[in-house]
């Protein structure tokens, strides 16, 4: 196997662990809180919001919106560090 | 001066902006046909896909459904929203980098079969023609009901724009004409939506005002749930279906999200794998704006209602009351004959012997079609006529937009897919241009025929659309760029796995006869397509560990679709 195979073993390796922690994030507040946990979350009470409630109608978007955008800047990065960004 | 007035003045301003832009932006090649050039920004390309995503059912009817379902309706929420993060994650850099044209086109060279492909065309073609159909109905009733035109004359005035636009222009007049039809459709939701905030809770920003408190010092949301109790339904803002179901019918919309062709092959049209990422979270952006506000709107427009019309006296009632009476998705039946409107839940059996027999209520006196929400809620809040005519306007640019962007799809496959690269490989580039416009053409044509007669299982298709892709296309994409050992054979035996298998659980629920009480798992069939997508993986897997590796040229595809550089247009060859 040569460095360049290797290189593009770490580069694919970094990639996977960003996308398994961005993806727990996304199940958590949509599956978790928005879903499977919302009855427990609705107990807690913010402004004129039951948190379930909240997560389940807003959060959750808001949430999605935000992922995207920090897999783009994580991405942008680590396509530099490993030297396989577009000129 | 009236609605009618103001609706010819703001629907026709519309559509001659949507012209003047098609006009703008004529294709000259089929790389500016099919990805318009590849050439178009992150930002408006984020436009044009959120305005081809928003059909006139997230427009017109998602916000009524919400608002009768209460909590259950973040189903379509989150589903409609969630399959983004997996696009922009999971599949739209890695499509992008493989730089072809269409989703077929992947399947085909992946799993280095004409067979795949054809069946991807075919698969891609049957979903993208359900949902168009859809949208041309939609067209019909926006144009008979405000411009008092028959519906047939509606769908020929809607068809003629969409000839006009997408025939010319291909993917870069549709793209272009989609940014301008973003901005008015959002302008369009957000309007009333603002209004009626400011009315109700005095805050302009409705995703925060429907947290606010009402004029007597109660939070709008405390408010519904106990006029929902007191009316014998479960509280607006807890769960009514079985948890389990939820999940699973969620789940299946945003799997199916990102396993749509239509929206897949607009991550074709950016320069770059770099754009790719960051177009799904423009696209995101501009679609949550949307669908961060149709619970509030869902929120008032119930509040709004009940207070409006329950116990109330027939005699009294608003002039909109009557006049969507006569429209007939408003109804009212005086049942007991006193006069006064008793709207609550006859299901509800404890209810029903504890309240409704002691007042004498013989029945739910009131029915409302749930699409009527948006439609009459600028009319229920008392809000100026031209604000009325531009939510006409705003349904017409999310139906027209979204059905420009299928009519797309289905043209490349029969153009692309079909005749380029089955039928007759060694056609020019010219004939493939014309072949392209001449499919849509008929596609534009067909579509249009079977909006004016729509064939009656088309309805019901559109909602099973997205289960289908799920346990389809999803599993065959995802594990086409993840996973270098999976091969033509567990691909096909994946594929017909969850097709088969999501396909008679839903027609056994819809057609065979089964009831509830059989659902597998307490699972209805919304949500079924999440078990098909499952059952597609595992089979997909095993059967590739069984049979013989992909040969290497295609393993070296998968290598080189995983790393952006090099990415270059998006090219046929």
């Amino acid at each position: 196997m040569t460095d360049q195979d290797q290189k593009m073993q770490a580069y694919w390796r970094e990639n996977i662990r960003y996308l398994t922690i961005l993806l727990s994030i996304w199940f958590l507040v949509s599956y978790g809180c928005g879903i499977l946990f919302a009855d427990v979350l609705n107990q807690i009470q913010i402004g004129g919001f039951k948190l379930g409630f909240w997560f389940a109608q807003q959060g959750a978007i808001y949430v999605f919106v935000v992922l995207i955008f920090v897999y783009v800047s994580l991405m942008n990065r680590l396509d530099k560090k490993y030297d396989v960004d577009e000129k | 001066m009236g609605v009618q007035t103001w609706t010819f003045i703001i629907v026709g301003l519309t559509f001659l902006l949507y012209i003047a832009v098609a006009i703008w932006a004529r294709a000259g090649s089929t790389k500016e046909f099919y990805v318009a050039g590849g050439g178009v920004h992150p930002i408006a390309n984020g436009m044009a896909t959120a305005a081809d995503w928003m059909s006139a059912a997230s427009f017109i009817s998602m916000a009524g459904l919400i608002s009768f379902m209460g909590f259950d309706g973040a189903q379509y929420l989150m589903g409609w929203t969630g399959g983004y993060v997996l696009l922009a994650l999971l599949l739209a850099p890695y499509l992008r980098k493989f730089g072809k044209f269409t989703v077929p086109d992947f399947i085909g060279e992946r799993y280095y079969s004409d067979t795949a492909r054809l069946v991807a065309v075919v698969c891609a073609i049957f979903v993208s023609f359900t949902y168009v159909v859809g949208q041309m109905k939609g067209v019909g009733i926006a144009f008979s009901r405000f411009l008092e035109v028959d519906f047939t004359t509606g769908i020929i005035i809607g068809v003629g724009i969409v000839f006009f636009y997408a025939v010319l222009g291909g993917m870069k007049g549709i793209t272009y004409t989609q940014v301008a039809q973003y901005c008015v459709l959002i302008f369009a939701y957000l309007v009333p939506a603002i209004f009626i905030s400011i009315q109700m809770v005095g805050n302009p920003i409705p995703q925060l005002g429907f947290g606010g408190n009402l004029e007597e010092g109660v939070p709008l949301l405390a408010k519904l749930d106990m006029l929902h109790t007191d009316l014998g339904f479960k509280e607006y803002t807890s769960a009514n279906k079985p948890t389990i179901d939820l999940f699973f019918i969620t789940a299946a919309l945003m799997l199916g999200t990102a396993g749509l062709p239509h929206v897949i092959v607009r991550f074709f049209t950016v320069p770059k794998v770099r754009d790719a990422r960051q177009s799904a979270g423009w696209a995101l952006v501009f679609i949550a704006l949307l669908y961060t506000t149709a619970p509030a709107i869902a929120a008032f427009a119930r509040t709004n209602m009940i207070n409006t019309v329950s116990n109330q006296s027939y005699a009294e009632l608003p002039s909109w009351f009557n006049n969507w009476e006569k429209t007939g998705l408003l109804q009212f039946e005086d049942k007991n004959g006193d006069g006064t409107v008793q709207y609550y839940n006859d299901q509800n059996q404890e209810y029903v012997r504890a309240v409704a027999v002691k007042n004498g209520w013989k029945g739910n006196e009131l029915v409302v079609d749930r699409d009527i929400m948006v439609l009459a809620n600028p009319e229920i809040a008392k809000l100026p006529a031209w604000v009325i005519a531009l939510v006409v306007a705003g349904g017409l640019a999310a139906a027209l937009s979204t059905a420009a962007g299928l009519l797309l799809v289905i043209a490349t496959s029969i153009s692309h897919d079909l005749f380029k690269k089955i039928i007759r490989p060694d056609i020019s580039e010219r004939g493939e241009l014309m072949a392209a416009r001449v499919a849509i053409a008929v596609a534009v044509l067909v579509a249009g025929y079977f909006g004016v007669n729509p064939p009656g299982f088309v309805a019901q298709v559109v909602a099973w659309a997205f289960g289908l892709a799920a346990a389809s296309f999803f599993p065959a994409i995802l594990l086409g760029i993840f996973d270098k050992r999976t091969n033509l054979q567990g691909a096909i035996s994946g594929m017909i796995v969850g097709l088969v298998f999501t396909a008679s659980y839903i027609f056994y629920f819809k057609y065979g006869g089964g009831t509830p009480d059989q659902y597998l798992f307490n699972i209805s069939p919304e949500g079924i397509g999440t078990l098909g997508m499952l059952l597609n993986f595992t089979v997909t897997f095993v059967v590739s560990r069984l049979t013989p590796a992909p040969p290497s040229s295609v393993q070296d595809l998968v290598e080189s679709i995983r790393i952006p550089r090099g990415a270059g247009q998006a090219s046929a060859h």
